[in-house]
């Protein structure tokens, strides 16, 4: 198989703040590979760093075969970045900041306007395209700086956070834009803070944290670690919390924990769930409530390294 | 507005293209300031205003005093008035770049394959129309209040151009302040800050024989000092080629000590 990234050991310090500590992974070319990890993780970092905006501390990589250190103009010119921020010119419309990208890239003036044109209307964009974008809202703003990555197809794409602070619809816009950009071949490095992004999108994840790789694998293999969501149980007289907690942790091997909100657990499936809510209804435990969801960013951090992150990052 | 299931994003379906050279590319990017000229033409004005007033204020209210009757003032005053107002705006390339560093476009510009520094090269060209916009704006004004300049046309299109010269080399150093500073609003305070004194401790507005002792000294070491004679002569017919190569000579150092550390600090990683 080959890589479109390989990282060996990268390390990245600002001043005395180590943002990176040595990290390995290796991407595979035309797959969409999803970097997991709350705020101050190192995803940005990473990110930065492969897209030759920032130099290494130590380590190495290699981009599409190129050497991140001496060869960052290849990999410039074969790679796109979208930020975390949306990075267009807000004073200028929404035509105007593709035309100039285009232009830049080298493109002619006849070409660029074209290449606009056509990114506008795949974008969904055309009927805003003579607005400014200070105008424009979060959602449209996003789609405008996806298509600037695209005037010229990249053989990798970097999302940083694309669907941070969208609503719902934007944010299943911003999916299936991944989706069909991936459908085209290009390699997709998207970071996240939420799971159930990275596991809708992502062929493999890597989460990280505090600079460290913590786990990487399929969204599969991730989950038979985690498990397939979180079964939250409120019992109906709360008392009961520390022996129905006690019954669930020796019955099942997953922890349990137990929270003003009441106990949650890790469960492969469905059935396990139904197992554990049997068990505790057989032994004279009354259920007020119950739930079963995906498992948060906290949650997968509490399965992969048995501690509680004290992180905002949970959806 | 939800998205057209048939809509797929599209493939670039030429060549890849090849980058522009350094000089397409910093006109290019040359463009993106004139664009921005257009669609807020407000950061002209809220510059201009200022030293439009300033007219205003000094030729009727102290233009009599000063030098006989405000008609004879606005002679002197005018080719001065165009420094001040061109050395403000200056200002705005910094504010520019500060804004671009944080709004994240810098990191779009810099992940280009194109030359490094074309976008500050880009916005110093966009600057040659905001100067030249002032400029005309302040000789309109002048002459609808009796500003006849004896030199003609070419006297005056030579000082604008000498003002811009040197108006170039001072917006290095508010591109490093724009790097420097955390907002736009910080690097208009401080290059304010340093702005007024060096154009009201001058001969902009009045003649320096009646101020003390250390404010002579300072007013004639002042570059604004000499770019004013410099500008007044051309106006008038009267070249003061002193004044002229001091200008330039001024401004050839200041660029020359501040424009690599603008461009290093640029390519500094944030």
């Amino acid at each position: 198989m080959s890589y479109a990234i390989e990282i060996a050991d990268l390390r990245k310090h600002f001043g005395t703040t180590q943002a990176l500590g040595g990290i390995s992974l290796r991407v595979a070319k035309g797959s969409v590979f999803g970097l997991l990890g709350p705020n101050g993780a190192g995803k940005t970092t990473t990110v930065r760093l492969l897209a030759t905006l920032l130099a290494p501390t130590g380590g190495s990589a290699r981009v599409l075969g190129h050497d991140l250190l001496t060869e960052a103009a290849a990999i410039r010119s074969k790679v796109s970045l979208t930020g975390q921020f949306a990075s267009v010119d807000e004073d200028l419309t929404g035509r105007e900041n593709l035309v100039l990208l285009a232009r830049l890239l080298g493109h002619s003036w006849q070409g660029a306007k074209q290449r606009a044109s056509e990114l506008l209307a795949a974008f969904d964009l055309s009927e805003a395209a003579g607005r400014q974008v200070r105008t424009y809202s979060g959602g449209m703003r996003r789609r405008l700086d996806i298509a600037s990555s695209l005037i010229v197809t990249p053989e990798i794409l970097f999302l940083d956070e694309p669907t941070t602070g969208l609503d719902p619809r934007s944010r299943n816009q911003v999916w299936d834009m991944v989706r069909d950009i991936a459908a085209i071949g290009t390699t997709v490095l998207l970071t996240t803070q939420y799971l159930e992004e990275a596991d809708q999108l992502a062929d493999r994840l890597a989460v990280i944290d505090h600079g460290k790789l913590i786990a990487e694998g399929t969204s599969r293999e991730l989950k038979a670690s985690v498990g397939s969501g979180t079964l939250k149980i409120q019992l109906q007289n709360p008392a009961q919390r520390p022996a129905a907690e006690a019954l669930l942790q020796t019955a099942s091997k997953s922890p349990v924990q137990s929270t003003v909100e009441g106990l949650s657990m890790q469960v492969v499936d469905s059935a396990a769930a139904m197992q554990a809510l049997h068990q505790l209804t057989s032994n004279g435990f009354e259920v007020a409530e119950f739930s079963l969801g995906s498992p948060s960013l906290d949650e997968v951090f509490f399965a992969l390294t048995g501690k509680l992150q004290a992180s905002e990052a949970a959806p | 507005m939800t998205r057209d299931p048939q809509a797929k994003i599209i493939l670039s379906q030429n060549a890849k293209p090849q980058p522009l050279n350094a000089v397409s590319a910093a006109m290019t990017l040359g463009w993106r300031a004139l664009l921005k000229i257009k669609h807020v033409p407000f950061q002209l004005f809220d510059v201009t205003v200022f030293p439009l007033m300033m007219t205003l204020m000094f030729t009727y209210l102290f233009g009599g005093a000063l030098a006989g009757s405000p008609e004879k003032y606005i002679q002197f005053l005018l080719p001065g008035i165009l420094v001040q107002t061109i050395l403000f705006i200056t200002v705005y390339t910094g504010v520019g770049l500060n804004t671009d560093i944080s709004k994240g476009i810098y990191d779009r510009f810099r992940s280009l394959p194109i030359w490094p520094s074309a976008p500050v090269f880009g916005a110093l060209l966009g600057d040659v129309l905001r100067y030249s916009i002032a400029a005309i704006m302040v000789l309109t004004l002048g002459f609808v209040l009796g500003f006849r300049p004896q030199g003609g046309l070419i006297g005056v299109v030579l000082a604008v151009v000498l003002v811009q010269v040197f108006a170039f080399s001072l917006a290095w150093i508010w591109i490093i302040v724009g790097m420097l500073v955390k907002s736009p609003e910080s690097v208009m305070t401080t290059s304010f800050l340093f702005l007024f004194p060096l154009t009201f401790a001058s001969n902009v507005f009045v003649d320096p024989a009646t101020m003390p002792g250390f404010m002579q000294a300072f007013v004639a070491i002042n570059p604004v000092t000499h770019l004013a004679n410099a500008s007044r002569g051309l106006m008038h017919g009267e070249p003061d080629f002193g004044s002229m190569v001091w200008v330039l000579i001024a401004a050839a150092i200041i660029t020359a000590i501040f424009a690599p550390i603008a461009l290093r600090m640029y390519h500094r990683e944030r």
